[in-house]
C-alpha cells in the first residue's frame, strides 16, 4: 500500500501513461498548456479562413454558411478552448508551488477536469464533418437562430458546452479548495501573489456562471427536442430572454478571461522594475470590485434589444463603474513601473504591451457603454476592434509573458531572448495591423459576422487581413521557441531572474517533480 | 525598443487625433454625423467620450513611456522602495468616477429622446424575414400599403465574374420611402429569426424580434437615399439583407403612396384573370429565384437534411393542394416559411406551377391564382 | 503509518495519490454517454432507427457508474487505511460545498427564466408594460399567470388547467403539499441520524437514515403521480407553452436531484450497516446529508414560487 511519505520521492511515471494516469500538478499544467496552444492554432486557423474571406469584396474562398461556421468555431475554440484552458494549466503549474502546497487538492478530480477538455472539442470538432455542418449561430448562439432554425448538429454542441462545464466547475473547485485550504503556514490571505488573488476570484466567477451556462443550453435543449417554449413567444417565451441568461454568464466570462492575466502582468511588472508591485491592497480590492459588478452590467451586450428605458440606463451605469477599479489596476502598475529599475526581457515586453493595448481596448468598452452611442457600434466592427485588444493582446499576451516568464522554471533551461524579442515585436505590429484599422471599419458602419462587405470598407480589410498573416505565422515562431527551451538551453539558476518575490523561485529550475511536500514557513 | 515604442504611441495619438476630425469624417474613419437631430447628438456624445479617453490615454501613455525612458536599468536606475501612496490610490479612485459622472449625464439626456416614441404622424411595420425586410404602412384600413424590398445585387457580381456597382450589396428592388420633417415610427418584429434593422444617418438600430414589437423613430431633415444593414446574425444570407431608405417632400411621398394603393388593387384584379401554364412557369421562375433558391438551391436540390430537396419530392410531386399550402403556410418549426404574407396569389400560383415543371420534375398540372385565394381563405 | 512517518515541524503528509486510471475512464464514459444521447436524439427528430445510438450511451453511462463507483471504493479504502489527513479532509468538505453552490446557480437560472417571462415576457405579449405594443401581433391573448392559453394555441396547445394552489378547500388533496411535509420532515429525520451517528448510536443512525432514504422514494413516487395527472388529466404537458415548460423544468430537475440525493442516502444507508462511520469521522455521510437539505430546501422555493403564487 501506497505510503503518503515515500511518494514524494518519485518521479514520474515511465511513457505515455505518465500523461493518462498523472495526478501531478505540473504533468496536468503541461497538458492544460499544450491543449490550450493547440487549439489556439486550431481557432487562429479558422480565423484565417475568415480574413482570407474579408481579404477583399465578393464570395472567393467560402460559401457564407460556412463563413458563419467559421466565425462561430473560431469564437468557441479561442474562448473555451484556448484561452481559459491556458489560464487553469498556469494555475496548475503555479498555484502550488506560489503557496508552498505539495499538489493540488484533489489531484484525481484535477486529471478528470483536464481530460474532459479533449473529448469535448473533439466532439464540438466533428460537428464540422457532419452533413448538417458545424454550429453557424454565433459564439452567442442566439435563439431562435440555434434553436428552431439550427443545424442538426447543434445537439452535440450543446452536449460539449454541458461536459466543458463539467470540466470548469471542477477545475475552480480545485482550485478554491487548494487556495482555501494549502497555504503554507504564515502564507496568509494578503501575503499572497496576486496571481493566485486572481485566480481565487476568477474560480468563485466559474463556479457563479458556468452552471448557468449549462441551465440556458438545457432549455435550448429542451426547446429544439421536447417542444417546451422558453425562447418562442408563441408559447409565452422570448427570445431575449435567451438572451439574458446567456450574458449573465457571458460577461461575467470575458472577465474570467481576464483577470488572471492581471495577476500574471501584477507578477511580471515588479520582478522586472525591481520594485514592490505598487498598491498590493487595492490591486486586491479592484479586482474583487471588478468581479462584483461584472454580475450586475450583462445587458451592456442587449442594448439594441429594445430593454425599457430604466433597464438601459441601469446597465450603462452599472457598466461604465467598472472603469473605476480597471483604471486603479492600470495605474498601479505604471506606478510600479515609476522610478524602478527597468530590464526589458521579453516577459516584461509582452507585459508593458498588456497594458498599453488592454487599457485602449478599455477605453473602446468604454465608449461601447454608453447606451446610446452603442446604437451606432453595436455588432460592428468596432466591437470586434474591442474585444480582440482586450482577449488577443490582453489575455493572449499575458499568457505568452507568462510562459517567457516561468519556462525557465518549468524546464531549467533559458529561453532563447533574441528569439523571444523577435517574436514579441512581430506580435505586436501584427497584432496592431489586424485589429486597429477594425475600428475604423465599425465606426464607418461595417456590420460584423459578414462574409462580404461594400467596397467602401475594402481597404481596411484588406489592411486588416495581411496583419491577421503576419500575427498568425509569427505564432508559429512562439512554438519554435518553446521547444527550443523544452529541447535544451542555457541552464536556468532557482532564482532564474535577479531577485524576484515568491516561494517558485526558491525551488530549482526545473522543479522537482514533487515540491513542498512538506511546507515552507512564510514569514 | 524603446524608440519604437514611443514611435507607435505617437502614430496612435495622431491617428486618433487625425479620426476626432471632421475632414476625415468623410474618409470613412469615423461615425456619420447622419441627418437626423438624434443622429448628430449621438456623434456629439461619441466625439465627446473618445475626446476624453484620448485625453487620459496620452496622460496614462506619457506617464508610462517617460518611466520606460527614464527607469531603464541599462542607464542605472536605482529603485525606489516605496510601494503604497493612500492620497494618490484615493485620488485616481475618485477623479475616473468624477469623470464617468461628467458622461453619465449627456449619455442619459440623448437616450431620453430617443426612446420618446411618442406622436409620430406615420407608422410603418417593418417585418425582418430571411432574408429579406418587409414594409407595411398602417395608414386607414383597405387602404395599407405593404411590399417586400429584397437584395437587387446580382450573383455575378458577388461571385467576381461581373464588376461591382458602386452601391454593390447596398441596392434593393424596392426601397422604403419616407416622407422628410416628418416623425416617422418604425414598429419592428420579425417573421422567423432575429434581425436588426440599421440606418446608420438615422442613427437607427433596433432588433426585430419574433413575437415581439419593438419602437424607433426617425426625423429625417434631408431627402435623398440612405442605405443600411441587417446587422443581427440572421442565418446565411446574414450578409446579403440591406435596407434603403428613399426621403421625399410630403407631396411626391404622397403620390407615390396613392401609387401603390393602386397597384395592390390591380394585383387583386390581375387574380381572377385566366393564365397559361407558360405565363406562370416564367414567373414562377424569377419568384423561385428570388425566395426559394437559397435554401432550394437553384437546381431544386436542396441542401438536405436542413432544407429537402424539391427535385422528385413528395411534396412538389404529390397533390397540388397539398403543395400549395405548404408555400402558402409554411412548416412550423422548421425554416419554411409562410408565404402567404409574402407573395402574392399570383407569384404563388406561379412559384407552385413552377416547381412542379421545372427542377426536373414534370407533373404537368397548373394552379391559378384564384385557388390560392380559395387555399388561403380555407386556411384563415 | 502515514501519519506516523511523516510529522517533520509538526506537519501531517498530505496524501497525493499516486497514478489513476480513473480520470481517463472516466472521461471516456461520460463522452460516449452524451455523443450516444446527441445522437439519439437526432435519430429520433429525424425519424431514424435508435438502437445502435442507444446502445452507445449506454455504454458510456455504464462505463461511467462503474468508474465512479470504483473511485468511490477506493476512496473509503484510502481513508479506512487512514492516508487523508485532516488537511485533505477539510479539501473534501470545500469541494462539497462549492460543488453544492453550483448546483444552486444552476437551480437560480431556471427560477430566473421563471421570475422573467412571469413579469416581462408574458404582460408585454398582452399588451401590458413597456413593451406592450407586442399585443399587436397576438390580438386574442390574454395575460394570465398560470398561463392556460397560449398566444399561438396552434403551436403550443393549451392545458386544461395548470397546478396553481387550489384554495384551503382543496388543500388536502394537493399533491405538492405532501410532498413538501415529506420532503420537510425527511430534513429532520437525516438530521436525527446525523446526531445519532455522532453520538454513536448505531442502531438508531439505520433507523432513522433508512427512514429519510424511504420518505424520499415516497415523494419520488408521490411526484410521478403528479406528473401522470398533469399529462393525462389535465393535458398539462412540456409542450403547453411557457407554464409547462418552467413547471416541468423546475419540478423535473429537483426530481432528478432528489432521486440523485436518495441514492447517495441508501448508499450511506448500506455503508453505515456494514458498519463504516465513526462518530467523529463519516465525511461521506455528512456530504449526503447536506446535498439532501439543498435539495429540500430547492423544493421550499418551488413550492411557493411554482405553485402557490
Ligand atoms: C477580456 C475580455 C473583455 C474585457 C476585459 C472587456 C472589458 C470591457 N468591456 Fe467588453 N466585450 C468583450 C470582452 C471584454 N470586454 C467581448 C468578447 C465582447 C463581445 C461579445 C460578443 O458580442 O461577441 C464585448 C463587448 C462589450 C460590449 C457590448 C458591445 C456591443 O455588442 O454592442 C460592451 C458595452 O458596454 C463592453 C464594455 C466593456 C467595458 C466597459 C469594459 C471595461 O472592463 C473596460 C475597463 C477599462 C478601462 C476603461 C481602461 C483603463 C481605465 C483607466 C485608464 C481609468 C480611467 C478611464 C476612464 C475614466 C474612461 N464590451
Ligand atoms: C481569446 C479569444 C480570441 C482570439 C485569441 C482571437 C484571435 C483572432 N481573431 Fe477573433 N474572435 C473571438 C475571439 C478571439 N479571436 C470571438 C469571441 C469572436 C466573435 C465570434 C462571433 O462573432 O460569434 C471573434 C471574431 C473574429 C472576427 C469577426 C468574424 C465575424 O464577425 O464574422 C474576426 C475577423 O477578423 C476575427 C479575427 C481574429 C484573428 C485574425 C485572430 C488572430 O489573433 C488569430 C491568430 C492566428 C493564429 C494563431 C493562427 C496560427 C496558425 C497558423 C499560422 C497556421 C499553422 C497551422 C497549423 C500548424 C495547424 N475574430
Ligand atoms: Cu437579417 Cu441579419
Ligand atoms: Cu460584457
Amino acid at each position: 500500500m501506497a505510503h503518503g511519505h515515500d511518494d514524494h520521492h518519485h518521479g514520474p511515471a515511465k511513457g505515455i501513461t505518465r500523461w493518462l494516469y498523472t495526478t501531478n500538478h505540473k504533468d496536468i499544467g503541461s497538458m492544460y498548456l499544450w491543449f490550450s496552444f493547440a487549439m489556439f492554432l486550431m481557432g487562429g486557423v479558422f480565423a484565417l479562413v475568415i480574413r482570407a474571406e474579408l481579404f477583399q469584396p465578393g464570395l472567393q474562398f467560402v460559401e457564407p454558411n460556412f463563413f458563419n461556421q467559421m466565425t462561430t468555431m473560431h469564437g468557441l475554440v479561442m474562448v473555451f478552448g484556448a484561452v481559459m484552458p491556458a489560464f487553469v494549466g498556469l494555475a496548475n503549474w503555479m498555484i502550488p508551488l506560489m503557496i508552498g502546497a505539495p499538489d493540488m487538492a484533489l489531484p484525481r478530480m484535477n486529471n478528470w477536469s483536464f481530460w474532459i477538455l479533449p473529448f469535448a472539442f473533439a466532439m464540438l470538432a466533428s460537428t464540422l464533418f457532419m452533413d448538417s455542418g458545424a454550429p453557424n449561430f454565433g459564439w452567442t448562439f442566439y435563439a431562435p437562430l440555434s434553436t428552431t432554425y439550427a443545424p442538426s448538429s447543434v445537439t452535440f454542441f450543446i452536449f460539449a458546452v454541458h461536459i466543458m462545464g463539467a470540466s470548469s466547475i471542477m477545475g475552480s473547485i480545485n482550485i478554491i479548495a487548494t487556495i482555501i485550504n494549502m497555504r503554507a503556514p504564515g502564507m496568509t490571505l494578503m501575503k499572497m501573489p496576486m496571481f493566485v488573488w486572481t485566480w481565487l476570484i476568477t474560480a468563485y466567477l466559474l463556479i457563479a456562471v458556468m452552471p448557468v451556462l449549462a441551465g440556458v443550453v438545457t432549455m435550448m435543449l429542451f426547446d429544439i427536442h421536447f417542444g417546451t417554449s422558453f425562447f418562442s413567444a408563441a408559447g409565452g417565451g422570448d427570445p431575449v430572454l435567451f438572451q439574458h441568461v446567456f450574458w449573465f454568464f457571458g460577461h461575467p466570462e470575458v472577465y474570467i478571461m481576464i483577470l488572471p492575466a492581471f495577476g500574471i502582468v501584477s507578477e511580471i511588472i515588479p520582478t522586472f522594475a525591481r520594485k514592490h508591485l505598487f498598491g498590493y491592497d487595492s490591486m486586491v480590492y479592484a479586482v474583487a470590485s471588478i468581479a462584483f459588478l461584472s454580475f450586475i452590467v450583462w445587458a451592456h451586450h442587449m442594448f439594441t434589444t429594445g430593454m425599457p428605458l430604466a433597464g438601459e440606463l441601469f446597465f450603462m451605469y452599472a457598466t461604465m463603474l467598472i472603469a473605476v477599479p480597471t483604471g486603479v489596476k492600470v495605474f498601479n502598475w505604471i506606478t510600479t513601473m515609476f522610478k524602478g529599475s527597468i530590464s526589458f526581457e521579453t516577459p516584461m515586453l509582452f507585459s508593458i504591451a498588456f497594458v498599453v493595448l488592454f487599457t485602449m481596448g478599455g477605453f473602446t468598452g468604454l465608449m461601447l457603454a454608453i447606451a446610446p452611442a452603442d446604437f451606432q457600434y453595436h455588432d460592428t466592427y468596432f466591437v470586434v476592434a474591442h474585444f480582440h485588444y482586450v482577449l488577443v493582446p490582453g489575455a493572449v499576451f499575458s499568457i505568452m509573458a507568462a510562459a517567457y516568464y516561468w519556462l525557465p522554471k518549468w524546464t531549467g533551461h533559458m529561453y532563447d531572448e533574441a528569439l523571444g524579442k523577435l517574436h514579441f515585436w512581430l506580435s505586436f505590429v501584427g497584432i496592431n495591423i489586424l485589429f486597429f484599422p477594425q475600428h475604423f471599419l465599425g465606426l464607418a458602419g461595417m456590420p460584423r459576422r459578414i462574409p462580404d462587405y461594400s467596397l467602401q470598407f475594402a481597404d481596411f480589410n484588406m489592411i486588416s487581413s495581411i496583419g491577421a498573416f503576419i500575427f498568425g505565422f509569427s505564432q508559429l515562431l512562439f512554438l519554435f521557441i518553446v521547444v527550443k527551451t523544452v529541447m535544451g538551453g542555457k541552464k536556468a539558476t532557482a532564482a532564474v531572474w535577479d531577485n524576484p518575490e515568491g516561494l517558485e523561485w526558491t525551488v530549482d529550475s526545473p522543479a522537482p517533480y514533487h515540491t513542498f511536500s512538506t511546507p515552507p514557513l512564510v514569514k | 525598443m524603446l524608440l519604437k515604442n514611443k514611435l507607435w504611441l505617437g502614430l496612435m495619438t495622431a491617428v486618433l487625433a487625425l479620426a476626432s476630425t471632421e475632414l476625415f469624417a468623410a474618409w470613412d474613419l469615423n461615425m456619420m454625423q447622419g441627418i437626423t437631430e438624434i443622429s448628430r447628438e449621438t456623434y456629439r456624445l461619441h466625439m465627446l467620450i473618445f475626446g476624453i479617453c484620448v485625453v487620459i490615454g496620452v496622460g496614462v501613455y506619457g506617464v508610462l513611456a517617460y518611466s520606460l525612458i527614464k527607469y531603464r536599468k541599462s542607464k542605472g536606475a536605482v529603485p525606489a522602495t516605496f510601494h503604497h501612496n493612500t492620497k494618490v490610490e484615493m485620488v485616481w479612485t475618485i477623479l475616473p468616477f468624477i469623470i464617468l459622472i461628467g458622461m453619465a449625464i449627456p449619455s442619459t439626456r440623448v437616450l431620453t429622446q430617443i426612446y420618446d416614441s411618442s406622436e409620430s404622424e406615420l407608422d410603418i411595420l417593418v417585418t425582418g424575414y430571411q432574408w429579406r425586410w418587409q414594409y407595411r404602412y398602417l395608414t386607414e384600413e383597405g387602404e395599407e400599403v405593404s411590399f417586400f424590398s429584397n437584395l437587387a445585387t446580382p450573383d455575378e457580381q458577388i461571385y467576381n465574374v461581373a464588376a461591382k456597382g458602386e452601391n454593390y450589396l447596398l441596392e434593393v428592388d424596392q426601397p422604403l420611402v419616407i416622407p422628410a420633417n416628418r416623425k416617422v415610427r418604425f414598429l419592428l418584429t420579425s417573421a422567423d429569426v432575429i434581425h436588426s434593422w440599421w440606418v446608420p444617418e438615422f442613427a437607427v438600430k433596433k432588433d426585430a424580434i419574433p413575437g415581439f414589437v419593438n419602437e424607433s423613430w426617425v426625423i429625417a431633415e434631408q431627402t435623398g437615399t440612405f442605405r443600411g444593414q441587417c446587422t443581427e446574425l440572421c442565418g446565411q444570407e446574414h450578409g446579403f439583407m440591406p435596407i434603403v431608405v428613399e426621403v421625399v417632400e410630403q407631396a411626391e411621398f404622397d403620390t407615390w403612396l396613392a401609387g401603390k394603393q393602386a397597384d395592390a388593387a390591380a394585383i387583386a384584379e390581375l387574380t381572377n384573370q385566366e393564365f397559361t401554364l407558360e405565363q406562370l412557369v416564367e414567373q414562377g421562375r424569377t419568384v423561385y429565384n428570388t425566395y426559394c433558391v437559397a435554401c432550394h438551391q437553384a437546381n431544386g436540390q436542396g441542401l438536405p437534411p436542413a432544407f429537402p430537396a424539391l427535385t422528385g419530392s413528395a411534396v412538389a410531386t404529390g397533390p397540388i393542394e397539398g403543395h400549395a399550402n405548404t408555400v402558402i403556410n409554411g412548416v412550423p418549426g422548421t425554416a419554411m416559411a409562410a408565404y402567404r404574407n409574402q407573395l402574392n396569389p399570383i407569384d404563388m400560383a406561379a412559384v407552385v406551377t413552377f416547381e412542379r415543371n421545372g427542377l426536373g420534375n414534370a407533373v404537368g398540372d397548373m394552379i391559378t391564382p384564384a385557388e390560392i385565394l380559395e387555399l388561403q381563405a380555407a386556411a384563415e | 503509518m502515514a501519519k506516523a512517518e511523516d510529522t517533520a515541524n509538526g506537519y501531517e503528509a498530505y496524501y497525493v495519490p499516486e497514478q489513476s486510471k480513473f480520470p481517463i475512464w472516466a472521461s471516456f464514459g461520460m463522452f460516449l454517454m452524451v455523443y450516444g444521447l446527441g445522437n439519439v436524439l437526432n435519430d429520433h427528430k429525424a425519424g431514424i432507427d435508435m438502437t445502435t445510438s442507444s446502445w452507445i450511451a449506454f455504454l458510456g453511462f455504464f462505463t461511467l457508474s462503474c468508474v465512479l463507483y470504483n473511485w468511490f471504493a477506493t476512496q473509503i479504502r484510502e481513508n479506512h487505511q487512514g492516508l487523508p489527513s485532516a488537511q485533505l479532509k477539510r479539501s473534501y468538505v470545500l469541494g462539497m460545498y462549492w460543488f453544492i453552490f453550483s448546483e444552486v446557480m444552476f437551480f437560480s437560472a431556471f427560477f430566473g427564466a421563471l421570475y422573467y417571462v412571469r413579469f416581462m415576457a408574458v404582460p408585454w405579449l398582452g399588451g401590458e408594460g413597456d413593451k406592450g405594443v407586442s399585443a399587436i401581433l397576438w390580438p386574442d391573448f390574454t395575460p394570465t399567470w398560470p398561463v392556460v392559453s397560449n398566444p399561438n394555441p396552434d403551436l403550443f396547445t393549451n392545458p386544461e388547467e395548470s397546478m396553481a394552489w387550489p384554495g384551503l378547500s382543496g388543500a388536502l388533496s394537493y399533491l405538492p403539499l405532501w410532498n413538501t411535509i415529506l420532503l420537510l420532515s425527511s430534513s429532520v429525520t437525516v438530521h436525527i441520524a446525523h446526531t445519532a451517528l455522532k453520538n454513536g448510536e448505531r442502531k438508531k443512525l439505520n433507523l432513522w437514515l433508512g427512514l429519510t432514504v424511504l420518505l424520499g422514494i415516497v415523494f419520488l413516487f408521490l411526484q410521478a403521480e403528479e406528473y401522470i395527472h398533469a399529462y393525462h388529466e389535465l393535458g398539462l404537458t412540456l409542450n403547453s407553452g411557457i407554464y409547462g415548460s418552467t413547471f416541468f423544468l423546475l419540478t423535473g430537475f429537483h426530481g432528478f436531484h432528489v432521486t440523485l440525493g436518495a441514492f447517495m442516502l441508501a448508499v450511506m444507508w448500506f455503508r453505515s450497516i456494514k458498519g463504516h462511520f465513526k462518530p467523529e469521522d463519516h465525511f461521506g455521510f455528512e456530504a449526503a446529508s447536506w446535498y439532501w437539505h439543498f435539495v429540500d430546501v430547492v423544493w421550499v422555493c418551488l413550492f411557493f414560487f411554482v405553485y402557490i403564487f
